[in-house]
C-alpha cells in the first residue's frame, strides 16, 4: 500500500462505464442486443482528438490498466509500469483508454451479467467472443468518446492479437500498431495449453456445466489448476530456477504430499488467489477467443495477403525467453509484414522473465517503447501544424 | 553524414525501395526517406541503433544478417545497401548473392585491407594493421573477412556479378587523382556498386 502514490503514476482513477443499445452481430452467429463495456482512461483527450491510445488487455487482464483505485490498494493497475507520466505511454501527451473486454469479469458485459431475453444470469449461455468482436465493441466505444482515429493502439499477448485485428478491420482508425508478446495464430502446443486449462475447469464438480452461480458454487479447485499450469507457461525455466530453485518450505522432505518445494507453494498460492477473482466462464470464453484467432485463415491460411488491408506503422515485440509466444511467432509476423509492404519495426528484448516480460520494467524494452511512442507523438504534433 | 554514406546518398535514385543490411543508428535511411522519398527497411542487431532508429520512425528489424535473409522475397527491394558489414559475416559470399537475389542491384562499403597505411604497418611492423578503419586488435576484432579492391571484384567475377560502379570513400585520399587511378592503393574505403 502506497502511503502517498508514486509521482510516476497517474494517481487515484475511477472506471467509467459505457452502455450499448445497438446490437452487436458476433462472428458465432449470434448478437448481443445490448451490452457495457467498462473502462478506464488515463491522460486529457487535446482539442483535435488525435492523442488517443488504445490499450487492449490479455487473458486475465482488464480495464484498471495504470494507477489506484483507492490508497489502500496493494497493487497498482497491470501496465502501470508502461502507462503514467514519464512512462514509454505518457500520460502528459496521450489519452490512454483502457477497456475491458465483452465477455471479462470485471464489470463490461460477461457471462455473470444477466441476459435480458432470460432475465437469467447469462452463464455458459454467453455468446463465445471473437478477437475480431471485441475489436468491434472497442470501436464503437471509440465511436461515442468521439475518437475517429488513434495514435496508437497498443497490446501484449492476446491483448497483441487485438491491435493485429485493429488494424486489418479498422485499418483507417489507427495510425500505430504495437503488437507486443503475441502472435497472428496460436500453435498447436498453445492450443493444448488452453485445452488443458478447459478440461480442469469444466472436470470440477462445481462447475456445474457452467451455471455454478445458479448452484451457488464456485468451480475453485478448476480454475486453481488452469491458473497452476497457465502460470508455468508465462514463466521461463531459468525464472522459475532462479526464483525459487529447489528450495524447501520446511527443513527437510516430509515424504508426503503436501507443500515441499518453493514453487508448490508458490504456483499453490497463485492459483488460489486467482480461483475466487476470476470467473471460469470468462476463462473458458477468453482462452477459446486466443484459439480461435487465425486472420490468414480466412485468406486460405496466406498471412501476407490477410494483411493487405493494413496501413498503421507497426511496432513488433517479443522476448527472448518466452515459450508460450516465442520469438519466432514474432518474427512469422514480422516477416509478412516485410512481404506485404507495411511499415514495420521488430526488437526481440533480452529478458528472462518468459512470456511475463511484456508485463515488466525492463531497460531496452521501456526504450524501445518509449523511442516509438516518442515518434508518434512527433507525428501528431505535425499533423498540427 | 560520413563520407561513404554521403557518397552513397548520391547513388541512390529518387523514390527507390532500399533494404539497408546493418543500418546503424539509421542516419542513411532517415536522410534517404527526407531527401529522395526512398522507403525500405533496415536490418541491425544493436539494441541501442535499433532504439535510435524506432525514435527517428525508420523501419528497423532486428535480425542477425549472418542467419541470411531468407525471410525476403526475390526482388522485394530496387537496392540493398551494405556498409561496413562484409568484412563481418561469416560467408560474405553468400551474403553478396542474397543480396543480388532480394533486389537487382547493391552498394557494398567495406575497409580496403590493401590500403597503403596497412601494407605499411603489416609490411614494416610486422603487425596486423590498426588503423581508424580498422581499429580493433587481431584477436577481438569483429571483422572477419577482411579483403581488398580487388578481392572483392575477383569475388563479383567468380560469382557472375557485375561492377557497375566503384568508389573509394572516407580515407585522407577521397577524390585525390591518385586514389582513383590506384583504389588499392590509395583508398581506405572501398564502395561497390555491383548488379546481377
Amino acid at each position: 500500500m502506497p502511503d502517498t502514490l508514486p509521482s510516476a503514476s497517474v494517481g487515484l482513477v475511477t472506471p467509467q462505464r459505457a452502455h450499448f443499445d445497438t446490437p452487436l452481430e458476433l462472428a458465432c452467429g449470434k448478437h448481443l442486443p445490448a451490452y457495457d463495456l467498462v473502462y478506464e482512461t488515463y491522460g486529457e483527450l487535446n482539442d483535435a482528438r488525435s492523442n488517443a491510445v488504445l490499450v487492449c488487455h490479455a487473458l486475465s487482464g482488464h480495464h484498471h490498466a495504470a494507477g489506484y483505485h483507492h490508497l489502500e490498494d496493494r497493487k497498482p493497475g497491470w501496465w502501470d509500469a508502461h502507462i503514467g507520466p514519464g512512462k514509454p505511454i505518457d500520460t502528459r501527451r496521450f489519452f490512454v483508454i483502457a477497456i475491458n473486454n465483452l465477455g471479462g469479469c470485471h464489470g463490461s458485459t460477461g457471462p455473470s451479467s444477466i441476459n435480458p431475453e432470460t432475465g437469467r444470469i447469462w452463464g455458459p449461455d454467453f455468446p463465445l467472443m471473437t478477437v475480431a468482436d471485441w475489436v468491434n465493441s472497442q470501436a464503437r466505444l471509440a465511436d461515442q468518446l468521439g475518437i475517429e482515429r488513434f495514435a496508437a493502439v497498443i497490446g501484449g499477448s492476446l491483448g497483441g492479437m487485438q491491435v493485429l485485428q485493429w488494424s486489418l478491420s479498422y485499418p483507417d482508425r489507427l495510425a500505430n500498431a504495437a503488437i507486443i508478446a503475441a502472435t497472428s495464430k496460436l500453435s498447436a502446443q498453445n492450443i493444448a495449453f488452453n485445452e488443458v486449462a478447459r478440461q480442469a475447469i469444466r472436470s470440477d464438480p462445481d462447475f456445474q456445466e457452467g451455471w455454478y452461480a445458479e448452484f451457488d458454487t464456485l468451480p475453485k479447485r478448476g480454475l486453481k489448476l488452469a491458473r497452476m499450469v497457465g502460470h508455468i507457461t508465462y514463466l521461463s525455466e531459468h525464472s522459475m530456477g532462479a526464483k525459487f530453485g529447489r528450495d524447501l518450505r520446511t527443513d527437510s522432505l516430509n515424504f508426503g504430499y503436501d507443500v515441499e518445494f518453493e514453487v508448490e507453494s508458490y504456483l499453490r498460492y497463485q492459483g488460489d488467489a486467482f480461483s475466487t477473482r476470476f470467473d471460469a466462464n470468462t476463462y473458458l470464453l477468453m482462452t477459446k477467443a486466443l484459439d480461435y484467432f487465425d486472420p490468414a485463415g480466412e485468406h486460405d491460411g496466406d498471412l501476407v495477403r490477410a494483411l493487405h488491408p493494413a496501413t498503421c506503422r507497426f511496432l513488433v515485440i517479443s522476448f527472448t525467453t518466452d515459450w508460450r509466444f516465442a520469438p519466432a511467432r514474432s518474427k512469422e509476423l514480422v516477416d509478412a509484414l516485410i512481404l506485404a509492404g507495411k511499415n514495420v519495426s521488430y526488437a526481440n528484448i533480452d529478458s528472462p522473465h518468459g512470456h511475463d516480460a511484456f508485463l515488466l520494467s525492463n531497460e531496452r524494452y521501456d526504450a524501445a517503447l518509449s523511442g516509438f511512442m516518442n515518434r508518434v507523438f512527433r507525428d501528431i504534433e505535425r499533423e498540427a501544424e | 553524414m560520413r563520407a561513404d554514406l554521403a557518397l552513397i546518398h548520391n547513388w541512390i535514385p529518387q523514390g527507390a525501395r532500399v533494404l539497408d543490411l546493418g543500418c546503424g543508428d539509421g542516419t542513411l535511411l532517415d536522410a534517404l526517406a527526407r531527401d529522395k522519398d526512398v522507403t525500405g527497411y533496415g536490418l541491425e542487431i544493436n539494441q541501442a541503433d535499433i532504439t535510435t532508429c524506432l525514435e527517428k520512425g525508420i523501419n528497423v528489424i532486428e535480425q542477425d544478417l549472418d542467419q541470411g535473409l531468407a525471410n525476403i522475397a526475390d526482388n522485394t527491394f530496387d537496392l540493398v545497401i551494405m556498409t561496413q558489414a562484409l568484412q563481418v559475416l561469416r560467408r560474405p559470399d553468400r551474403m553478396l548473392d542474397e543480396m543480388l537475389r532480394v533486389a537487382q542491384e547493391c552498394i557494398i562499403a567495406f575497409p580496403n585491407f590493401a590500403y597503403w597505411r596497412h601494407r605499411a604497418y603489416l609490411g614494416f611492423k610486422g603487425r596486423m594493421p590498426v588503423s581508424k578503419a580498422l581499429p580493433h586488435a587481431w584477436y577481438d576484432t569483429p571483422n572477419i573477412h577482411l579483403s581488398t579492391f580487388r578481392d572483392f571484384e575477383q569475388l563479383c567475377r567468380d560469382q557472375g556479378h557485375s561492377i557497375i560502379d566503384r568508389a573509394v570513400g572516407n580515407g585522407e585520399h577521397e577524390g585525390h587523382w591518385s586514389s582513383r587511378r590506384w583504389p588499392n592503393f590509395f583508398g581506405q574505403v572501398a564502395i561497390f556498386r555491383v548488379k546481377r
